[in-house]
């Protein structure tokens, strides 16, 4: 039952190894000094007047809602692309529901966009 | 022991430990990244129980979108105020223990039942109930409907997130009275 998964593990013992010998070779061959200077928040550059946990201002909340709404979105698209060969043997409706379900999205997003939603000001 | 077993073993002692270290860790934001780790681990939980796409989305959405959210909620209150809101709750932290035995009574009850009961049931089940093929195969003949709906829903939400932060966007009252002064302002310069 397992054996399918091999694909799974080979690219995640894959990510682990590149991703542990990029952090490892980077700490073997790189000069490691430290000094006063060094650790400052920008090395030579201006002294933090205040504390850096500031309030995020809510425009970042719309962006980050967008992506959920999306993300939401795109996870009905797995099993569709899935059965989707399967299903179009038995006539194009497989193909109409996800064109009704993405229109009624694309409306949102058109509306998003008109609203000015995407602008950064 | 199976292999099943000693991966099930591994991703909930995984799960476990990352649900402890939300808990205890005194940065929220690391806090939220300790929550990823739990995730993850429940992902691998769900492949095990065949639930492929419950997997899929537990990465996807809940490690990912949601994360988000988790993050931006945390930066945007001011976190400093977690450490003076934690003296202010001298009663709850009593009824808190109240609620933590009665979890852990029914926790171990069940864990009992299912360990020694009658029905000794597998850690690991094969069932086909929750891949990707079986899942969509549903949600595309049968439910379609809800499928459809669940468009609505996500329209709704869009709109609604968009009128939260409606000032900033130049929707809602307060920002149209800022405009029709500002035209009202601009036909006085013509003069």
């Amino acid at each position: 039952m397992l054996n399918q998964y091999l694909p799974v593990l080979i690219v995640l013992a894959l990510g682990a190894i590149i991703a542990g010998a990029i952090i490892g070779l980077t700490h073997v061959f790189s000069p490691n000094i430290k000094n006063r200077i060094k650790s400052e928040v920008y090395e030579s550059g201006l002294r933090p007047q205040m504390d850096a946990r500031l309030r995020y201002p809510i425009r970042f909340y719309v962006v980050a809602m967008m992506f959920i709404l999306f993300d939401v979105e795109v996870i009905f698209l797995y099993p569709w692309a899935v059965i989707y060969k399967d299903f179009l043997s038995a006539g194009s409706f497989i193909f109409w529901e996800m064109f009704i379900f993405l229109l009624m999205l694309f409306a949102g997003y058109i509306y998003l966009w008109k609203r000015g939603a995407f602008q950064w000001e | 022991m199976a292999l099943e077993s000693i991966l099930f073993w591994l991703f909930a002692m995984l799960a476990v430990g990352g649900g402890v270290g939300v808990v205890v860790h005194p940065n929220p934001v690391k806090s939220a990244l300790f929550l990823v780790v739990t995730f993850f681990a429940l992902a691998g939980e769900y492949v095990l129980l065949m639930a492929h796409f419950v997997a899929i989305v537990h990465i996807a959405v809940y490690a990912g979108a949601i994360m988000v959210l988790f993050l931006f909620v945390i930066m945007l209150l001011n976190v400093q105020e977690e450490s003076r809101l934690a003296g202010v709750w001298g009663f709850m932290r009593y009824f808190s223990v109240v609620l933590f035995v009665a979890l852990f009574v029914q926790l171990g009850y069940f864990g009992y039942q299912g360990f020694f009961g009658a029905e000794n049931v597998p850690l690991v089940r094969e069932t086909e109930i929750g891949t990707v093929e079986q899942i969509g195969t549903a949600l595309f003949s049968q439910y379609v409907l809800p499928f459809e709906i669940a468009s609505i829903l996500l329209l709704t939400a869009m709109i609604g997130a968009l009128y939260l932060s409606k000032q900033k966007l130049g929707l809602g009252e307060p920002a149209r009275a800022a405009r029709v002064k500002e035209a009202l302002h601009e036909k006085e310069e013509a003069h």
